[in-house]
This record gives structure tokens, C-alpha cells and sequence, in this order.
């Protein structure tokens, strides 16, 4: 239950899972041709902030969000750069200009026609200094975004940067809308004007948000009339509201993936790998923390798999490096092994041995032991620790736990380098650019680099990447990061967890793509005989 | 009387003045801001753009700025914009409250129902099985966590019999619905999360009245009463009710804060839309607004509820006066 309470990471894209499914059913296909009507009931944790995409940073507001607006571009199915409301687009040789041609048949939800102003007014708020954005950065990079007609925009970069063209995945916010109002606390912030496949209704604090189907979106009108979000803060509700059939999609724990199988009678369960890893990191400014071996010992000593089965109950994929599987910039690196003896060989090597027999090693003759710190909420990564600690003292190391309340333990713990080893976890973007995460210029204290890795081909090779815009240049330098990596480790991974869920059967045409199970969702619809729920059109 | 209470009032003051000191304080010295939660730990999001953020929320002044500038809207009864969504903090807190105080105000009725019938057979029929058995049972209602309680009836009662819905405040499809329907749909709705509340706080009152009883029934003007030749009912009910019903004005002042406090936990397996929440959610992200704003109104309406039991007090018992 404390699981949807958890201060989360960041999730950028709402739908970036992919990969592994475990679906038992596949829907029927042959219920003749699709109709409208009928609705669907989803819940969220916590309450929207903004439905305004510049301004909201918070997942349940992305999430509702991605249903009332669009980008110019984005991932499509497959996980490739795809257009969304740009008819096509062109990068220049020398990656300094993106154009983008419009769609020309796109209406914002008032009937209005979407044009190059609009983008060129979302670009002019994100870059704003008084816009509350976090999303400023990418836009920033931007040296001058032109109009060359009106359905024609081009972005003029100084530097070639290829994590760019995810950037242009933001959603594109109507001009007419907001011109004149204080962005900030504009009204439309809480009845928004989008282009998305569904158009606002109403929204009740912490009860509900009410979307219909926009009868003129330009990929079609959806053929499920309602999106309905509820608000339902408790995980262990939510699944009662599941197994009560009053809610049609709900976000499963390990343990309630796990239950009994007639709990999900009328519900289809699906698995998905994401972009998001857990990982055990110490602090390199300490001693002997910046020693690999040392490194290199304590993960030979954990057996990664007991961590996934007792702690994800199988439902998480191990990994030795920073992409899953689904990523085109993966490469198969070998797992990690399970050898306490080696583990311990390599201990007495560096200057580890248990001098006085009471069972744990001393360092340099000096009795040792180091603390592993994480965010208190998270139950996954307490147990994590619980596991490590237990496996580390079979080779005579003394494991402390030290469980801090969120903006704490990022605060006085990581953003002071006031630690020995933590669990957290990263949730990364499709594109593979980790700049920020692993190269040595990014350590300052509130920079992400907290872990103080250093090394100069992992720099280089971090720094050449994000300037390529060659798929083939680019996925040979992530490859390559991978292999360094695999010899000189950041950290210790521990798992990617999957995202599971569960979707009520009643919907046809559910499609199970590596991007994740919405994607066609405007392509769902339910049978005449098995609506739930209708209404006057 | 009237002087007492004017004095009260003047003096309750500078009592919230320094409350409103200490809170922005702990608020302060609390690690993390506002911006942590937007910006913190999110790839996309660069130093600058955090920065950028900090000094659009004014929170790059010194904390004595920021107190006074609050102190000074506060005046004007303008609590500042929610750092979460930007809407009027005054606004998000106005918007809880009928659902919040209609919770609390049928729970305390609730309550005072269910506790005073309990505390005052318990007192008379002391040590007799009923009593015993209702002695264990109110502590068993004590001392079983709200939240567990809650799920075990929503499993019941919800799930398994589907006599009540399961959680929320109304049903989705409520704006079509008759009048008359609307008020069963909310009725439906609002029993478990009235049950769950009460069932923790009538334990601690029946006991505050059992032991008024007892201590009334030990008094020399009972034995003066019965001697007079008046029936037990009258006794029980006329004579040591009244006097045991003293405690419970002190907890009955004591509750009007809570009237608007709300339960985090209730609200939060019951998907109620509370104030427990609003400040639950406020103190998590650091929406100082919210939080001040919510810490000015218990604070006023906990020095209000004081006055008021005090005054009750004087009309309760004619031993106390004020001058």
C-alpha cells in the first residue's frame, strides 16, 4: 500500500515501458466491426497538479496530459522516433536545424486550427525566465526557432545535440488559449485546450478528472467515450476497486501480480520491462569505495536473483549495465556471477582479513563495516538492503541500514555526499543520453553524478554520442560505454523492475506493443452486449 | 464575563502570532523545499532550470523576508498560491472543508451517541458481565488500527455482500442522478469511513465518562438524592450525568480543530477528498502556502475551541466563574 505513496523518480515519457509481456488472453478479434460508446475507469495515486503539460512535473498530471495533448513528435510503437503532429521532419547534415512540417488538419479542441504559432508560442513560454518549468533546459539550447510559413517551423541549434529531437516529444500548448493570461495560474490550467484524442470534461479535486472523445481528432474520434480517472491514493483499494470490476486498468504490485487467479477473472494482466533500473552505489570519495575491487568483491558476494524473487517476487529482469533490453542502444553484457569465495579472495587482497575470529573482516587491521542509506517509502529498496545485508555478512562484512525520509536523504544525505553506499534507482529517458548521470563534469552537489564516477573514455564517449545524430555512430558509442562500463562498473545493478497491470477484458482490439499497452488506445472498443457504461451523446 | 472574553480574545493574539513564528520555522528547518519534488532527481530537469524555479517561488530570500512578506498578505487574508497546482491555498483549503467537517461533525454525533449510553451502564452496572464485555470491547475498537478495520469492511461489507460502495465520496455517474438518489449515493458512501472514525474515538470518551460517573455516584449529594426519595433514573440522569459531563465538554472544545483537521489515513484508504490529505500532501511536497495556511486555521480554531469550552464550562457548573 505505501508503494503509491513513494516520492518516485522521474518518468519523462508517461508510456516508456516496453518489452516482456506475460499476457495469458488475447482478445478476441472477431466481435465484427468496432463501435462507440461505453467508457473507461482508470484510478491514479495522488491527485493532477496542472493539466497544462508545460507546467506539470508530477506523473499522475502526465498521465492525463498525454490523452488531452500532443508533441511534435514521438515514440511510436516500436520505441522510434516517430512524427505526432509534425507531417514530417528533416535534421540538417550538420544537426544544427530540425524542420518540422505540420499537419495541416488539426483542430485544438475549440475548433480552432493548429499552426507553426502555437509551437512557436509553447517554445517562447518554455524559454520564459518567469515560466514555472522544469522543462526549460532542452529549449534552452535552442537558438532561435523560426517561422517560415504556417505550417512550417525550424529550430536552429548552435550545437548539434541529438537528444534534441526527443525534446520536440513536449506537448505543443494553443496560443489563442493563453495569450494575454498570466501563464502561471491561467485558468486553463485546470480546463485545458488540447489537440489530444480526448477532450477535458470536468475535473473534481482528489475525486475524479472526466475526459470525452474529441469527435475531430486527427488520427480519428476514439471509440471508448469517457476516460474517467479516479483518484483512489491507496494501492490496496485500488485493487479492491479492481476486483470489485469498478475500475478498468490499475497498476499491480508484485504481490497483487501474484494473487489468485480468480481475483482476475474478468481482468487481463500485463508485464512490462521499463526504462528504470535499481542499483546499489557507493560513495567514491570515501575509502575503499573507490576501490574496483572493492566493488567488484561486494558483487560477487550478492546474489542478484534473491533480490528479484524475494523482493520483485520474478516480477524484474537483472541487467549488468544501464539500458534494458528494449533500448536500441542495449547490448547483451554478461550477467554478474554469485561467488562469496571469490568475493572473499578478493577482499584479502586489498587488505581485508578477519584478524581477531569474531566473524567479520577488518580493513588495514581496523574493524569495518559501512552503511547502506535509501529513501524510506520504498519497500522494495528497504528489502533490497535486508538482502544485501544478509548475503554481505556471509563473507564477514557488517552491513548498517539507514532509512530516511525522502527530501532528507536527497538533501543532507546525497546532495552532501554524506554517505557510504546508497539504493536508488533512475528512471531514464528512451533516449540513451546518460550524460548527466555518469559523466565526471556533472558532481557538483546538486548534480547527478552523486556517486563521483570518474572515467575519461566514458567521458569522451558520453560527450561524442549526444552530438551524433547517426543512429549507426551513435548506438556503436552506447555500445561501447556498455562494454567499459561492464569492466569499470558505476555502481552495482540490482534490477529493472517491470511495470505491471491489470486491463478488464471487456475492450477489443488491446494491442500489446513494446512501447507499452496504450498505444493504440483510441483503437479500443467494447461490444454492444458488454457495455458497462453509457451514456447520452 | 464579557471583559473575560474579550481579554481571551486579545490575548489568543500573540499566541498565534508566535504559533505562525514556530510553524514557519519547523517549516524551514524541515530539509528540502518546494522544488524538490519537481526537480529533483529528474533527468530532463538541469541546475539552471532548478535554480530558476527556486527564484520564481521566492524561496532564494532570506527566511525572515519570506516570513515577514507572508505575514503581510496574511493580513490581508491572502494565504499565497499552492506551490503544487498555483491555485489560492485559501481556495484548495475552502474546497475541503464541507466534506471534511460533514464527516466530523456525523462522526462526532455519532460518538457522543454511542459513548454516552456505554460510559453511563458501564458505571452503573459496574464489574457486571455487560459491563466487562463492553469494556473489551471498546478497547478492542481502540486498539485495532483505523486502516485495517477499513479494509476488512470494505472486503465485507463492499466486496463480498456489495451492499456498500467501496470508496470516493460519490459515484462517477452522480451529477445524473435525482436528488433524492444523490443524497442515498452520498449517504452509501459516507457509512464506512463513519464507522471506521468513530470507532477509535467513542473507546476514549465512554471511559472519560464511566470514571465522571463513578466519581458523581461516590458524591454525598447522591446519597442526598436518593434520601429525597428520587427514582435511580432521575438520579443517574438528573444528578450525576450532568456533573460527569464535564470531561466531556473539554473534549467536545478540544474537537472543534479537528472538526476541519481530518484523518490522513481514513481519507486516505476511503479515496475521501479531506483536509487530512491536503496537509498530508502539502507537508510531503512542502507546499509552505498550504501548510500555513492550514496551521493559521487549526491554530485560530484550536483557541477558539479552548474559549468556548470555558465558557461551557461556567454554564456547566455554577462552582466556576469568570471574572
Amino acid at each position: 500500500m505505501k508503494n503509491k505513496l513513494i516520492p518516485f523518480l522521474f518518468l519523462f515519457f508517461a508510456a516508456c515501458s516496453s518489452g516482456v509481456t506475460d499476457k495469458k488472453h488475447e482478445s478476441p478479434q472477431y466481435d465484427g466491426a468496432p463501435v462507440y460508446g461505453d467508457a473507461f475507469i482508470t484510478a491514479i495515486a495522488s491527485d493532477a497538479s496542472f493539466l497544462n503539460p508545460i507546467l506539470a512535473s508530477d506523473t499522475p498530471s502526465g498521465a492525463v496530459n498525454a490523452m488531452l495533448f500532443n508533441g511534435l513528435l514521438k515514440y511510436d510503437e516500436n520505441l522510434n522516433i516517430a512524427c505526432d503532429l509534425a507531417e514530417s521532419f528533416e535534421v540538417s547534415q550538420d544537426g544544427l536545424v530540425i524542420t518540422f512540417r505540420l499537419k495541416r488538419n488539426v483542430k485544438w479542441h475549440d475548433g480552432k486550427p493548429f499552426t507553426a504559432k502555437d509551437v512557436k508560442f509553447t517554445y517562447d513560454i518554455l524559454v520564459d525566465t518567469n515560466t514555472k518549468t522544469p522543462y526549460s533546459s532542452s529549449f534552452m539550447l535552442v537558438k532561435e526557432l523560426e517561422i517560415v510559413d504556417d505550417y512550417t517551423v525550424k529550430a536552429h541549434y548552435e550545437q548539434p545535440f541529438a537528444p534534441n529531437l526527443e525534446s520536440w516529444g513536449m506537448s505543443i500548448i494553443a496560443e489563442h488559449v493563453f495569450r494575454g493570461t498570466n501563464f502561471n495560474d491561467a485558468p486553463a490550467n485546470r480546463k485545458p485546450v488540447g489537440t489530444g484524442p480526448y477532450k477535458f470534461e470536468s475535473w473534481q479535486t482528489d475525486q475524479k478528472i472526466v475526459l470525452k472523445a474529441n469527435p475531430d481528432y486527427f488520427e480519428g474520434k476514439p471509440y471508448l467515450s469517457k476516460y474517467i480517472i479516479r483518484i483512489v491514493p491507496d494501492s490496496s483499494v485500488q485493487f479492491l476497486e479492481l476486483r470489485n470490476e469498478s475500475l478498468d486498468s490499475v497498476d499491480l504490485t508484485p504481490d497483487q501480480w501474484n494473487a489468485y487467479d480468480s481475483f482476475f477473472k474478468s481482468y487481463d494482466k500485463y508485464r512490462q520491462a521499463t526504462f528504470s533500473f535499481t542499483f546499489l552505489g557507493f560513495n567514491r570519495l570515501r575509502k575503499p569505495f573507490d576501490n574496483k575491487d572493492f566493488m567488484k568483491a561486494v558483487e560477487l558476494a550478492i546474489n542478484k536473483k534473491d533480490i528479484i524473487d524475494g523482493v520483485l517476487l520474478g516480477t524484474g529482469i537483472e541487467i549488468n549495465g544501464i539500458y534494458p533490453p528494449q533500448s536500441w542502444a542495449y547490448k547483451e553484457i554478461p550477467k554478474s556471477e554469485y561467488d562469496p569465495k571469490k568475493a572473499l579472495d578478493i577482499l584479502k587482497s586489498i587488505g581485508f582479513l578477519d584478524i581477531d575470529n569474531d566473524g567479520y573482516l577488518e580493513y588495514n587491521g581496523k574493524p569495518f563495516d559501512f552503511t547502506i542509506t535509501t529513501n524510506q517509502g520504498n519497500k522494495q529498496r528497504e528489502l533490497s538492503a535486508e538482502i544485501i545485508q544478509q548475503h554481505l555478512k556471509k563473507i564477514g562484512i557488517n552491513v548498517n541500514i539507514r532509512i530516511i525520509e525522502f527530501s532528507t536523504f536527497i538533501n543532507q544525505y546525497i546532495a552532501k555526499r554524506e554517505f557510504d553506499a546508497v539504493i536508488i534507482g533512475w528512471s531514464t529517458t528512451l533516449d540513451p543520453d546518460q550524460y548527466s548521470l555518469w559523466h565526471s563534469g556533472q558532481t557538483a552537489p546538486r548534480q547527478y553524478n552523486f556517486l563521483s564516477y570518474n572515467n575519461p573514455k566514458i567521458d569522451k564517449l558520453l560527450e561524442q554520442a549526444r552530438t551524433t545524430f547517426d543512429m549507426g555512430k551513435r548506438k556503436k558509442m552506447y555500445h561501447e560505454i556498455q562494454d567499459i562500463m561492464y569492466e569499470d562498473p558505476p555502481c552495482i545493478f540490482l534490477y529493472f523492475p517491470d511495470s505491471l497491470s491489470a486491463l478488464h477484458k471487456r475492450f477489443r482490439d488491446v494491442k500489446d506493443f513494446p512501447i507499452g499497452v496504450g498505444y493504440n488506445f483510441i483503437e479500443w472498443w467494447t461490444p454492444r452486449a458488454e457495455v458497462k457504461y453509457s451514456f447520452q451523446e | 464575563m464579557f471583559n473575560y472574553l474579550i481579554k481571551r480574545l486579545i490575548y489568543s493574539i500573540p499566541i498565534l502570532l508566535g504559533i505562525t513564528i514556530i510553524t514557519f520555522a519547523v517549516m524551514y528547518c524541515t530539509p528540502g523545499k518546494p522544488t524538490d519534488m519537481i526537480a529533483d532527481f529528474n533527468i530532463k530537469v538541469t541546475s539552471e532550470a532548478k535554480e530558476r524555479l527556486v527564484r520564481l517561488y521566492g524561496l532564494d530570500k532570506p527566511i525572515h523576508e519570506q516570513y515577514w512578506n507572508w505575514l503581510k498578505r496574511i493580513v490581508a487574508l491572502d494565504f499565497g498560491n499552492s506551490f503544487k497546482d498555483g491555485r489560492p491555498a485559501s481556495q484548495k483549503i475552502i474546497e475541503r472543508l464541507p466534506a471534511t467537517v460533514l464527516l466530523n461533525v456525523l462522526s462526532i454525533f455519532l460518538m457522543l451517541i454511542v459513548a454516552i449510553p456505554i460510559g453511563v451502564y458501564s458505571a452503573v452496572q459496574r464489574y457486571s458481565l455487560l459491563d466487562r464485555i463492553l469494556t473489551v470491547m471498546v478497547f478492542v475498537c481502540f486498539s485495532v488500527p483505523a486502516f485495517w478495520i477499513a479494509l476488512l469492511l470494505m472486503i465485507v461489507v463492499g466486496l463480498w455482500f456489495g451492499w456498500l460502495p467501496i470508496s470516493g465520496l460519490v459515484s462517477f455517474n452522480f451529477e445524473n442522478l435525482s436528488f433524492f438518489a444523490k443524497m442515498w449515493d452520498l449517504a452509501k458512501h459516507l457509512i464506512l469511513p463513519l464507522v471506521v472514525s468513530t470507532l477509535g474515538s467513542f473507546a476514549v470518551l465512554s471511559r472519560y465518562i464511566r470514571s465522571g460517573m463513578l466519581d458523581a455516584l461516590r458524591q454525598d449529594y447522591i446519597k442526598t438524592a436518593y434520601a429525597k426519595g428520587l427514582s435511580k433514573k432521575q438520579v443517574i440522569f438528573n444528578h450525576s450525568l450532568k456533573n460527569a459531563l464535564l470531561p466531556l465538554i473539554t473534549i467536545i472544545g478540544l474537537s472543534i480543530p479537528g472538526l476541519i483537521g481530518g484523518s490522513f489515513i481514513i481519507e486516505t484508504v476511503f479515496s475521501y477528498p479531506g483536509m487530512g490529505r491536503l496537509g498530508y500532501d502539502a507537508i510531503m511536497a512542502r507546499d509552505y502556502p498550504v501548510i500555513m495556511g492550514i496551521g493559521v486555521i487549526s491554530a485560530f480554531l484550536t483557541l477558539l475551541g479552548n474559549i468556548i469550552a470555558d465558557v461551557l464550562y461556567s454554564a456547566a457548573d455554577p462552582r466556576i466563574r469568570y471574572k
